[in-house]
């Protein structure tokens, strides 16, 4: 018995490395991609960041050092861009995923009309930013765009929502929201679907209301869903350039004053100052990752204290 | 508190769930409302609790029309099947829930809380989270969760199938002491006749929607209201012998048996019916009317089950032990008086 068991292990091992490695081999095509198109660029950058007066064309550079860094930190657009872009993030992220959880909820009602608020909400999904923000500079304009008008019926004298410094930053953050509010309530709603039901009932059966239904049960279990949605917002508001650009043809902000950090690297790139821009890059890089840990260190601390 | 259903039908787009459905059910007693599945128990319990309306017919606690109340306003407390407690709520928090809706002061919640935790045994685990408990744990919690608020009604729907076997005969016992000790009206789903017998003070037994018979659990055994009753309850279940009634005798379909009691006295002659027998009522006897052939016999202690064969009918009886049945005898059987019914074979309806 004992011998036969080892006669079969021993087939096992002989089998073995091609079954060890048979997966790696499936693996690697899509390894070589993300080798040659991702960690090849991303070892570059870290490598690049600190050479100093590098060369793009002759690829030289005197010496390695902070050197970069110390003119990304000292350069008072860049100052500006932290800033500009922080401030973004602060308001866009938690506006956009609060905005997002009660629409979401209202969706996963069965309301009438759900396909055509569906469609309605989703439809920033499947068209292009920049073309978006064409049109939505166009509905921002101050004396014919359509929310002055709007706003008009409220009484409120006509907003310089582009052409005015204190407007723009308000004009960009709406427009941000707007655009990262699809994603965010898909999410959402399939967080919402993954929901038990039979918790709802259980709690108007304990004499909820919808309110604190919604407050007490359906958050707390879509918890899972809000922070993940939070994260990959902060991450891609933190990159946020491609709502700037056509809000202000081009330029960041009517008075150069609404520069943001991948603007700030894109800007550095068209003056062909790639380290500099790596330098800015790992930068936003290092926002990025201390935001991230931020959020995961404070959903630890709230699972952890409960109900 | 009493409850009355009266004239209950719940109809969904293509089937009729309940069907007309009256019964009354005392105060303070607990009640198992018995069916197949797919009966229309969970619908009924449903729209006890308010989660359901109902298409027709109107519900009372005591004196007061409930029909149109919701859920949070009938008092009630429910147990699922599957415990429905919040994932991300602690075992107290649970608890506390029904009583944070009632805006019950904190210090009194948790007095209330810890008071019915200790009831159902689970006060040494209110700072686990669901997850963390056993589920016989989760059942208790569930319970104590439905009777922190006093409710005037308990419902369970199947509380104990997700529990294993041991298990559950141990939570039905906790379910009877903490009924007893509350004292509160309690509607319990089931569908095993064995878990309704043993626990409850009525049985409500129904099938397709229809009730069939609500009454005492001894009664529902010794006096059966139809053919369905009588299969459904009893365990091994009851013997079915077809046959015709013929000048006050039972004959069976092949002729070879004729059944002379008193029972049979006033059937009409012609009339199809059932003799239904339960298997501890059949005696061995050289003069019985049933003769038949043994074919098996498994040693069940003092009590010997032995198989039996009468023409094409096959049935099942508990013989004592000394008798030393073997299989390919030829013995005759009487029937005792308890424990033998006759039911119309086209309608199920029992003839007295
Ligand atoms: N929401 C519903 N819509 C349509 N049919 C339903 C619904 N709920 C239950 N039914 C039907 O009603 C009948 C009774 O179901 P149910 O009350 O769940 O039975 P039980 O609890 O006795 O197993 C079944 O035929 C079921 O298919
Ligand atoms: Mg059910």
């Amino acid at each position: 018995m004992k011998k036969e068991k080892q006669s079969v292990d021993r087939e096992l091992v002989d089998r073995s490395f091609f079954s060890r490695v048979e997966p790696y081999l499936y693996l690697l095509p899509f390894f070589l991609g993300i080798v040659v198109f991702t960690l090849y660029p991303v070892v570059n950058v870290v490598l690049m960041s600190f050479k100093e007066d590098y060369s793009y064309l002759s690829r030289s550079f005197t010496q390695w050092g902070f050197g970069n860094y110390r003119i990304v930190l000292s350069n008072r657009y860049f100052g500006q861009a932290v800033g500009n872009t922080i401030k973004y993030v602060l308001l866009v992220v938690p506006i956009s995923t609060c905005i997002a959880v009660v629409v979401a909820y209202l969706l996963n009602q069965k309301l009438r009309f759900n396909a055509l608020f569906q469609t309605a909400y989703f439809l920033p999904m499947v068209t292009s930013v920049t073309a978006v923000g064409l049109s939505w500079k166009l509905m921002y304009n101050q004396n014919f765009g359509i929310i002055n008008y709007l706003l008009s019926f409220l009484g409120i004298d006509p907003v310089p929502w582009l052409v005015n410094a204190s407007w723009s930053l308000p004009a960009l953050v709406i427009f941000g929201i707007w655009n990262i509010l699809p994603f965010t309530i898909i999410l959402l709603l399939s967080g919402l679907q993954n929901i038990d039901p039979q918790y709802y009932t259980a709690a108007r059966v304990d004499g909820s209301k919808s309110l604190r239904i919604f407050f007490r049960i359906t958050v707390p279990l879509l918890a899972p869903t809000i922070f993940l949605v939070c994260i990959v917002n902060t991450i891609s508001s933190f990159k946020v350039f491609s709502e700037l650009y056509p809000l202000f043809s081009g330029k960041p902000g009517p008075f150069n004053n609404m520069y943001t950090v991948v603007y700030y690297i894109r800007k550095a790139m068209t003056d062909r100052k790639y380290a500099v821009a790596a330098a800015a890059a790992i930068i936003l890089f290092l926002f990025i990752f201390a935001f991230t840990m931020i959020q995961t260190f404070v959903r630890k601390r709230m699972e952890r204290r409960g109900q | 508190m009493r409850v009355v259903l009266d004239h209950i039908t719940k109809r969904f787009a293509d089937v009729t769930a309940v069907s007309d459905f009256s019964a009354t059910l005392n105060d303070g007693e607990l009640v198992c409302l018995l069916g197949p599945s797919g009966c229309g128990k969970s619908t009924l319990l449903n729209m006890l609790s308010g989660i359901l309306p109902v298409s027709d017919g109107k519900i009372f606690f005591d004196d007061e029309d409930v029909t149109m109340l919701p859920p949070e306003q009938r008092g009630i407390g429910l147990v699922f099947q599957n415990y429905a407690l919040y994932p991300h709520m602690t075992v107290l928090g649970n608890i506390c829930f029904p009583l944070e809706t009632q805006h019950v002061p904190k210090e009194e919640r948790l007095a209330r809380a810890n008071e019915i935790a200790k009831l159902v045994h689970v006060d040494m685990l209110m700072n686990r989270r669901p997850a963390e408990l056993s589920g016989g744990q989760q059942q208790r919690v569930a319970i104590a969760r439905a009777l922190v608020k006093n409710p005037r009604l308990l419902l369970l729907d199947e509380p104990l199938s997700n529990l294993d076997a041991r298990l559950r005969l141990e939570m039905r016992e906790e379910i009877r002491r903490i009924q007893q000790r509350t004292g509160v009206t309690t509607i319990f789903v089931t569908h095993d006749q064995e878990e309704a017998m043993s626990i409850s003070d009525h049985i409500v037994l129904m099938k397709l929607g229809v009730l069939q018979q609500n009454d005492l659990p001894q009664n529902l055994y010794n006096e059966p209201a139809n053919q369905f009753v009588a299969d459904f309850l009893g365990n091994p279940p009851i013997n079915n012998l077809p046959g015709t009634v013929s000048g006050g005798a039972f004959i069976t379909e092949e002729g070879d048996g004729v059944v002379k009691m008193p029972l049979f006295e006033g059937i009409a002659d012609g009339r199809k019916v059932n003799l239904s027998v339960r298997s501890e009522s059949f005696v061995l006897d050289p003069d019985g009317p049933l003769a038949c052939e043994v074919t098996r016999v498994y040693q069940m202690g003092k009590e010997e089950m032995a198989y039996f064969k009468l023409g094409e009918c096959d049935f099942r009886a508990y013989i004592d032990a000394d008798e030393g049945l073997k299989v390919g005898n030829r013995v005759r059987l009487n029937l005792k008086k308890r424990g033998v019914f006759v039911f119309d074979r086209e309608t199920g309806e029992r003839i007295k």
